[in-house]
């Protein structure tokens, strides 16, 4: 289970994120994950939980957004939801599809918690970054 | 209990008092908020670390290999084997992943070849940045293979871009023809396919290679697929082969090592 070091990548930058928008903490965190990241969802969750602790995300959710298996087929030109195991073209079999969506591990958006006072050096610390 | 947050605490812990814990919550409602919007890969770090890596390969005309499959599918006796194959010893090197023992970097130095071992401890994979620093331990200038021999493992490995130029995927025959099916993000990932101990498939005849090489297709996966057996030798040729010019449609003409070998 590598979905632990996941999320304390994912925690570091969500910090960095915070840092540079002058924010305090941190709300809620969306990520995209497809099937083809390799990245089990529920174990991410699981992970989030532990890794979370003593960092800016400490009472964070963590929403995770599935992302489908999607191919393009160049022999019929169409797109289709496939499964993670056979992405070949539902339609006419060609199996030198392209895939479109389903390889997704990103950090979406994150909502932060700014700093009641100091309007003027968050608006300061957000022109520099 | 404390209701906002579940902890447990004494009588007189509220939350509307200022976050003496950090919790603060009746006083975070009037906090403003910002969403902050990102298309950040969760891997970002890693992915720049591996580029990194790369770089420093190719500067040395180095062509980095990570070897990944289920433990015990023949990774080390392959190398045992491909030693020698693809010229002189010490134009090859191997980084060895394993969660203990030295035993594999041991096998491949009995060889002859410099071998560095990575002991990931509970770790099921390795990272860029364990790579990064075996690579400051090895003499660049020397190699022209550096071998990876990822942790035992289908599913983790496959998230981890090392800084190779060659994702190798082994599957032997003792493990069922149907794993790429089961595992599709690793063979996703490969450059090359590898169906090892093929001298057993006389008596593993539940094993169909062709149906095995259905299922990689199935993945859009349009990577070469080679039968080796180091055991008997079966495929090394086509392997090594695979191997060479793959250093030359990236470094060119021979590099010295080469020339010396094949000379």
């Amino acid at each position: 289970m590598h979905e632990l070091s996941i999320c304390q990548a994912l925690l570091e930058q969500v910090a960095q994120q915070t840092r540079r928008c002058g924010g305090e903490r941190v709300r809620r965190i969306v990520v995209e994950i497809g099937p083809l990241s390799g990245v089990e969802p529920h174990l991410l969750n699981e992970a989030f939980l532990l890794a979370r602790q003593g960092t800016v995300a400490q009472q964070a959710d963590l929403e995770v957004v599935a992302i489908p298996v999607t191919v393009h087929c160049p022999a019929c030109d169409s797109d289709h939801e496939v499964a993670a195991n056979d992405l070949r073209c539902p339609v006419c079999g060609e199996w030198q599809t392209r895939l479109v969506s389903g390889d997704e591990m990103t950090l979406r958006t994150m909502d932060v918690e700014m700093p009641e006072q100091e309007e003027r050096e968050r608006g300061e610390v957000r022109g520099v970054a | 209990m404390c209701d906002t947050c579940g902890c447990v605490t004494t009588s007189d812990h509220t939350h509307d008092t200022a976050s003496a814990h950090g919790h603060g919550s009746g006083e975070a409602a009037e906090k403003r908020v910002e969403q902050v919007e990102l298309v950040e890969k969760l891997l970002a770090r890693n992915d720049h670390t591996a580029g990194h890596n790369r770089q420093h390969l190719e500067k040395h005309a180095v062509l980095g290999i990570n070897l990944m499959s289920s433990p015990g599918s023949g990774k080390t006796a392959l190398l045992e084997s491909t030693v020698g194959a693809l010229g002189s010893v010490d134009a090859m090197a191997v980084i060895e992943g394993d969660l203990e023992t030295e035993n594999d970097a041991e096998r491949i130095r009995k060889q002859g070849v410099k071998a560095l071992q990575i002991m990931t401890g509970t770790s099921c994979h390795l990272d860029a940045h364990q790579i990064h620093q075996a690579l400051h331990r090895l003499d660049l200038s020397a190699l022209d293979h550096l071998f990876i021999e990822n942790v035992g493992n289908l599913v983790c490995p496959a998230s981890y871009d090392l800084g190779q130029h060659l994702n190798v995927v082994l599957l032997s025959v003792t493990e069922g023809d149907d794993k790429p099916a089961k595992y599709p993000v690793i063979f996703r990932t490969a450059d090359l396919i590898l169906i090892t101990k093929t001298d057993l498939l006389p008596v593993l005849t539940d094993f169909d290679v062709e149906r095995c090489e259905e299922y990689v297709r199935r993945l859009g996966v349009t990577a070469p697929m080679l039968r080796v057996s180091a055991r008997s030798g079966e495929g090394m040729a086509a392997w090594i082969a695979q191997l060479k010019s793959a250093w030359q449609d990236r470094f060119g003409a021979d590099s010295p090592q080469v020339r010396a070998a094949v000379g």
